[in-house]
Parts: structure tokens; sequence; C-alpha cells
């Protein structure tokens, strides 16, 4: 068996499945809860001034079927008192001791507001504390959560304050409601975040009902807009993760978040630079039993692996993430159909001969059977035949040899630059 | 579009001749139609004789559109909710699908039914009839050949008018499918489906007699034959005559109109054949109460023509199979009630018959008595050749000479359809084969008769709901 235990920041629990600020850490008895299922840490449902709910709070996207691919919502921070939270941390944190619990918070920003919280919360006994400026909905119309998010200088200047009064670690997280994730990410750790967190939810309007024309979800008629979540929102905290992870000028260790349903997607996030999670939507699913799921599945893995640590992950694949001009030009794949396990649904040639280049044929074999033939020639290597294929290994994307050597866009275009130059020096040189 | 009275199960059926196969749920069928693929140039179309839009029905299911997956069906096949239940699905669509090997095949039969069933109960009519054309046409029989006709002429334009012998119209689908596979409420909803375009159905009228062929003829510038087939022609056996010998279409006949014969109460059933209708004859005396039913047949379970699952779902039944039996004479008593039926053992002789089956001879000395309370006829139904004959078309043995692609016999105004051509290699003798050819004659008559107005008319068969939005 593996280590699973991680440090975030300093922060340490015993795995890296974190409950995220939300509904299910909303209270003791359900952190306490939590804990005993085998979660590794919590981090508490956002403390600030308490709030008044609506009634009618949450709605999902269903897809093909299947339940909650996406989940929205429109519940505001805490509604309890902090003196009721504070005490029930004290509690929580005396019986799971070994645990990471951490505190989300939301003040107004002002600089005394934040000393104040921080210095209550972090009485009650947190191991740390994460600051919410990503709320997208209710307290950004108060001047907080990704109302102040979305202002780096605010990000940064409230991380200061926070960490004026701090001695537990500051986590910020951030919205992804803004153009460029790392420029509110690198304000954070100007501001002296010991770490950041992301995905918050993005801003969502679940749906719309077909029969009454109201929203989903509304109340009493009206509907406003949402925070996203759930397994649809996956690549976009995926990619943000990526793109903070690999951005220097960042640095610090990141917890992951968005769309975490599984061990799998745990292992990607801590591929992509992740030190840690935080999951939701999959336990508002499923009930908190569901981490038994993730650390045996992340125990498998990482034994398979021969990973004696679970932190030997962290940022393993984000050397390979990069820009779209660092790309080989002259790499490619054909797709491949493997006619022993293709099942001739002919989903592939239809999505290729009306949507992408036109290079699957279908014919008939002189015993009369149908099958799928790639024109390889053709075949751009998209990939789009593999997707909607059903059948798992009837469509291999294979890499044929080099033609040509490495090339990407950049160099190219540098090459292409320096032929000009070379040109217009002996256009001169012959002027 | 219209709404017309909602049409479900009779609560006066007996409970075990109610429908066996319990309709699917919104949630299962929703589960279901999610994981069909979706499949392009899908084999399951091209395995239905009518060739219903498989994977489009369904993905109108998947994406809350029963109502459009309803209307792709009984586009394709006007009797496609009597299909749903008696199809061959395992031969058919079903049996084609292509996750077949890897996983379940998609229920496709059961889908089927779950739109028609929403159509049925919310009371819809699906389709609307064409811009009147001015001609007539007369269909003989309004079983399911009868009917896909009628209501393919009726959205031609067509004025239709269609002849039924029997007191309810529907056919062999309301009178001679068990109604535990297939009950009543279903053909009488296709029925009512063609009745709400215009189509008269003049039930009770049998053509010959009711009726005479050169009246019809006259009365319409086209006529479909679609009479089906007669009831069980005799054998010739000693003691057919008794107290107790009973024809297997007649007593299906008798449990779908809620006359239960009460005589199979604790009695030895025999039914000779081995087709559907003798395994549809077994399992009603089963329901009936009979306390031994035996299928007695004269070749082995690889000539019998029952489909599989029939023949599993007769032995589930607790019915018996008693092969290489031929019946000699049915023994009465004195009171000319059936006591048994003699018969004697085949074996097979090495010799092929020209339809390339077994040929069996009788073992010597090997007479023996089945005791027996009622002896069922299933061997066969009989050829309506008279009919033929008033027609005055060219027929073999009741079976009309046709054009195997359009049912065009040779009269030039006269196409036939359904189990009326069944022998002439025209088709299987199926509800969905019977439809088709329905579907075939309509379209070569409509053909024939509105000439280049034809393409147009073709045109304008388009959903009801759309049409009223132009």
């Amino acid at each position: 068996m593996a280590d699973l235990s991680i440090s975030l920041a300093g922060i340490t629990s015993p795995n890296p499945f974190w409950l995220a600020s939300a509904p299910p850490t909303n209270t003791g008895y359900q952190v306490q809860r939590a804990f005993e299922a085998g979660w590794g840490g919590a981090v508490w449902k956002t403390l600030g001034e308490p709030i008044i709910n609506t009634s009618s709070r949450f709605a999902a996207v269903h897809f093909g079927g299947k339940r909650v691919a996406g989940f929205n919502n429109i519940e505001l921070i805490s509604d309890r008192p902090l003196e009721v939270n504070l005490k029930e941390i004290r509690e929580t944190k005396k019986r799971f001791p070994k645990h990471a619990l951490v505190a989300s918070l939301m003040v107004e920003p002002k600089r005394e507001k934040w000393h104040e919280i921080v210095k209550r919360v972090e009485d009650a006994g947190v191991d740390g504390l994460e600051l919410n400026f990503g709320c997208p909905h209710g307290m950004a119309e108060r001047g907080m959560g990704a109302a102040s998010g979305q202002q780096p200088d605010l990000v940064e200047k409230q991380t200061m304050w926070a960490k004026e009064a701090a001695s537990t670690p500051v986590i910020v997280k951030l919205t992804p409601n803004i153009t460029d994730i790392t420029v509110t990410a690198r304000h954070a750790v100007m501001g002296g975040a010991d770490a950041i967190s992301l995905i918050n939810t993005i801003n969502s309007l679940a749906g719309v009902d077909l029969e009454s024309w109201n929203t989903i979800p509304h109340v009493g008629g009206k509907g406003a807009h949402g925070g996203y979540c759930g397994p649809a929102v996956k690549p976009i905290a995926l990619n943000m993760v990526a793109e903070c992870a690999r951005d220097p000028k960042v640095g610090v260790p990141i917890s992951g978040i968005g769309g975490i349903s599984s061990w799998q997607d745990a292992v990607e996030f801590m591929l992509m630079g992740a030190a840690g999670v935080q999951v939701c939507t999959a336990a508002m699913h499923h009930g908190f039993r569901i981490v038994e799921e993730m650390v045996d599945g992340l125990n498998r893995y990482l034994d398979r692996k021969g990973l004696a640590s679970v932190s030997e992950l962290i940022g393993q694949s984000v050397p390979r993430y990069s820009d779209w001009g660092n790309l080989d030009l002259n790499y490619r794949v054909v797709a491949r159909i493997h006619q022993d396990v293709c099942i001739n649904c002919n989903k592939c040639h239809i999505a290729c001969e009306d949507t992408s280049h036109q290079c699957i044929d279908m014919l008939t074999g002189s015993s009369g059977r149908p099958y799928l033939h790639v024109r390889e020639d053709d075949c751009v290597g998209c990939n789009l035949c593999s997707i909607v294929c059903p059948v798992d290994g009837a469509i291999e994307m294979v890499e044929l040899p080099a033609a040509a050597p490495v090339l990407t866009w950049n160099e190219r275009q540098r090459a292409l630059a320096k032929l000009g130059t070379d040109s217009m020096e002996t256009e001169a040189v012959e002027g | 579009m219209a709404i017309h009275h909602r049409i479900s199960e009779d609560p006066s059926v007996p409970s075990a001749f109610r429908e066996m196969v319990p309709p699917l749920s919104r949630s299962a069928a929703g589960e279901e139609s999610n994981r069909c693929l979706y499949c392009y140039d899908a084999p399951c179309i091209k395995a239905c004789p009518t060739s219903i839009n498989i994977p489009s029905f369904i993905k109108r299911i998947a994406t809350g559109n029963t109502e459009g997956a309803a209307y792709a069906i009984m586009d394709a096949n006007p009797v496609g909710a009597s299909c749903a239940r008696v199809c061959p699905t395992e031969l058919l669509c079903e049996g084609a699908c292509v996750l077949n090997g890897t996983a379940e095949p998609i229920a496709i039969g059961r889908l089927q039914r779950y739109a028609t069933d929403f159509a049925a109960t919310e009371g819809l009519q699906l389709f609307a009839p064409g811009a009147p054309a001015g001609i007539s046409a007369g269909v003989i029989g309004s079983g399911p050949a009868g009917l896909s006709a009628a209501r393919e002429l009726a959205r031609f334009g067509f004025q239709v008018d269609v002849y039924e012998a029997k007191s309810v119209a529907g056919g062999l689908d309301s009178t001679g499918i068990v109604s535990f596979r297939l009950p009543t409420h279903v053909p009488a909803w296709e029925v009512q489906q063609v009745e709400a375009l215009g189509v008269r159905f003049h039930t009770g009228v049998r053509i010959g007699s009711s009726l005479s062929a050169k009246q019809l003829l006259e009365r319409h510038d086209a006529v479909v034959l679609a009479a089906g087939m007669g009831y069980v022609p005799p054998l010739g056996l000693e003691g057919e005559e008794l107290e107790g010998v009973h024809d297997a279409i007649r007593l299906v006949e008798a449990t779908k109109s809620g006359r239960m014969p009460s005589s199979f109460t604790g009695a030895k059933v025999a039914v000779i054949g081995a087709g559907n209708t003798a395994i549809d004859a077994a399992t009603c005396s089963v329901r009936l109460g009979a306390d031994k039913v035996k299928i007695v047949y004269r070749r082995t379970g690889a000539e019998m023509t029952a489909y599989p699952f029939e023949f599993e779902f007769a032995k589930q039944d607790g019915v018996e199979f008693e092969w290489l039996t031929q019946p000699v004479r049915i023994i009465g008593d004195e009171q000319g009630k059936v006591t048994g039926l003699e018969c004697i053992r085949l074996e097979a002789d090495g010799r092929t018959g020209p339809d390339g089956r077994r040929l069996f001879s009788p073992v010597p000395d090997s007479t023996f008595v089945n005791e027996a309370d009622a002896v069922v006829f299933a061997t066969g139904q009989q050829r309506l050749a008279p009919l033929a004959d008033q027609l005055g078309i060219s027929h073999q043995n009741g079976i009309p000479e046709v054009d195997p692609m359009t049912g065009l016999t040779s009269n030039p105004r006269i196409y036939a359809a359904g189990d009326v051509l069944h022998g002439t290699g025209a088709g299987e003798a199926t509800v969905v084969s019977a439809a088709e050819q329905g579907k075939r004659a309509a379209a070569a008559i409509a053909r024939k008769l509105l000439g280049e107005e034809f393409e147009s008319y073709k045109r304008e068969l388009v959903p009801t709901r759309a049409a009223e939005n132009v």
C-alpha cells in the first residue's frame, strides 16, 4: 500500500480527498460523518456574516439518461451563527486531530474584518484558511466572493490582510469567471498566499422548464444565475489548474477542485499539478461513502504504478502541457479499425463523412460482410471516429513514423522570419 | 391533432388471458432508449420488413418525444402496435442489433410497444387523410394487410371501403392471436386510427355472399384482396365429428371474444401440429384449466415451424411434445365424446421431401392411444379458393398469382397482400410481412391511378401536426 498522506502548504491529511467548502461541510455533524467515512480533510462551509438563503437552491443537468452530469446551485455561505460553527469546528478538530480541517472565509473587503475573522477561526483550532474569492452568486452582489475575486488588486490586498493576522497556511480559492486565471493566481501569491485552490463554480443557468417556462431552479417564478460544478466542469478546471501549475510566477501548491468524481479524476488533477483535491458534487450525488471507492482505486493504481507515495504524482504531466505553438506540426496519427472488434454501427463513418474529413468508407467484403475502412492518406488524425465509436478497442489511433523532423509552429515562424530577414539582407546587398 | 377516446386493456378479460409481458415503465424506457447506439444505416431497419426507422424512434423516446416515436413507427407500419407484441424480434430487428455479442440487444419490440401504447392511451390521431383524389378503393379483409393498404390509400387521398366478413375488424390480430400475447384493444386502436382517416369499415360483409365480387369491382376503381386464410381444414381422420374436437383458430377466436370454452377445465388435451398456431392452442388450453396438454407432431423439433421462443414458452407452460407421432383416428365413447387419440410412431426413412425436410415412415406395430378429452387441430389454414374464383383472378389452390413486388394479380385492378399469398414465396406469414405487402399494394395502386400526382401526394405525407403549421 502506498502512502496516501499529503501535505498541502504544510496542512497534512491522511489522504488527498478533501470535501470542498459547500453544503456537505455545513455542520460538525456532517464533517465528522465525512471523516468517519474516510475523507482526508474538509473545508468548512464558508464563514462570514450569516446570510438568508432561498428555498429551491440546486439544479442539475442530466445527460443521455445519466443523472448529474453538471450541478448548479444558488445557495450562499453559511447561514448559521459564527459562534455555533466555531464551537463545532473545535469539537470536530478535537475528535479528528489528524484530519485536515480548513475554514473557508468570506468577509467584506476591509482589513479589520479579515483580521477579526482570521483570529476567531484560528482560535477554534483550524489547520488552515481558505479565502473564498469565488462564489459567483449572491455574495458577489454584496462586493464579496467572485466580485472581489475578479479584481486582481482586491485579491492581493485581501490575501495580505488575512496573512497579516494568520498563523496557519492561507489558501486562496479562485473564481473561474475570469479571462485568465493565472492573473488572479499571481496576485494571490503576491499577497502572500501559501496555496491556491481552484476552481470555484462557473456562472450558470441549469435550464428552462419546457412546460412552465420557468428557469431551473426558480424561486417563486424568478431565477438568477448560479454556480456550475460537477463532472461537466472537470476539463475547464483541469486546464485552469494546469495553467497555474506551469506558470512559474504562481509557484505555490494547488488544491484542485472541479468535477472530481472518481480516483481517476483525482490522479489527473495531481498529475497536472494539484497537491490534493477537493470534492463536492460526487458526495452530494452519492453520499460520503463514495470516498471509499476513491481511496481504494487510488491505492491500487499507485501500487500498480509502483509508486510509494501519492505525492509522487504531483505535477508529473505539467511539463507536457504547453502552448499550441510548441506542438509538432509533423507528428501524425491515423485511425485504424480493428475488424474483429468492430460491430458495424457505422457511427464512425457518418461522423467522418458529415463532420470531419470523409475518409471512412462503408464497404462489403467478398463474403458479403459489411466492413469499414479508413483511407489513411486522407485521415487527418482528428480522433473523432474513435471518440464516437461505442466499442473499446475497435478504433485505434496509430502513430505513423515521422516523415519529417519535428517542426513546431513557433519554430516555423522563426524560420520564416529568418528567411525574410535574410532575403531582405540579400535584397539590400543587391540593391 | 384530433383526440380520440383513450384505449386500454379490457378489464373483463380473465387474468390468465391478460397480456403477459408487462409494459416498460417510463424510466425503463428511458434507460433502454439511451442504450441504443443510434447506428447509421442501421441493420435493425434492414431487418424490419416494414423498414421502421428504429434508431430514430428510439432517439425520440430518449429525448422525450414519445408521440414522435409513435409517429415514426406507425408511419412505416400501420399495425406497429400489434407488431411490437407479436413480431419475432429475435429473428428480425433485435436479432440484427449490433449489440448482440457484446451486450444484450436493444429491446426494440418493448420500446415500440411503449411508444405506441403512449399514442393509444393519450388518444392521439397520428395521421391525416390525403386531399381527396376522387378515386375509390375496396379492401377485402381488415387484418394487417388490409388495414395497412387501407391506411396508405386513405393517406393518398383515396376513398376506401374495407369489407370484413367477421363482426369485428382487425383480422388475425383481433381474433387469431392469443390475447395474452396480443390483447384485442391493440388492433382495435389500429383500426380506429385508420377509421379516423375516413375509411369505412363494413363488418359482417363477406365478399361472395353479402356482396358479390362483381358488385365490388363495379363499386371501386381498385381492389385489394387481403382476406387471409380460413379455418383449419379437415384432416379426414375418423372421429373428427366427435364432441371435443376443436379447430385451433376457432378456439383462439373464442377466447378472444370472451366465450371461454368450459370443457377444457381438468381435461387432457392433444394438439395436432407444431406451428405457432399449435403453440397458441396449447397455451390457451393450459390457461383454460386443462390438466395435461400434449402437442402431437409427426416430425421432430428440427422440422417444427413454431418459433424457438414460442417453443420455449410452451415448455414453460408445461406443454409436452410428442414427436414422430402421427394421429390415426380419434376415439369416442357412446355419447359421442372424445376419449382418446390413436397414434402411430414414425421414424426417419432416409428420404427427403421436395421442401428439403426429412420424410418419415410408420414404425410397424407401434399404434398406441393418447388419452384425451379434447383434440385440437392446428394443421394449417384453409385457402379461400372460391373467393379467388369469384374475383376471376389466376390462382393456385386459392393462392393468387401475383407480381411479388406489388401484389398485382392477373386482373390489373386487383392486388393481393398478406396471408392470402402465403405459400407463394412472396413473404413470411407474419403480421409484419402482411403489413408491408399491404403498403406496397397501396403504393402500386396509387402510382398507377394517381400517375404523376403520386409523387406530390407522397410529399404531402407529413406529420399531421407539422401539416397544421404550414
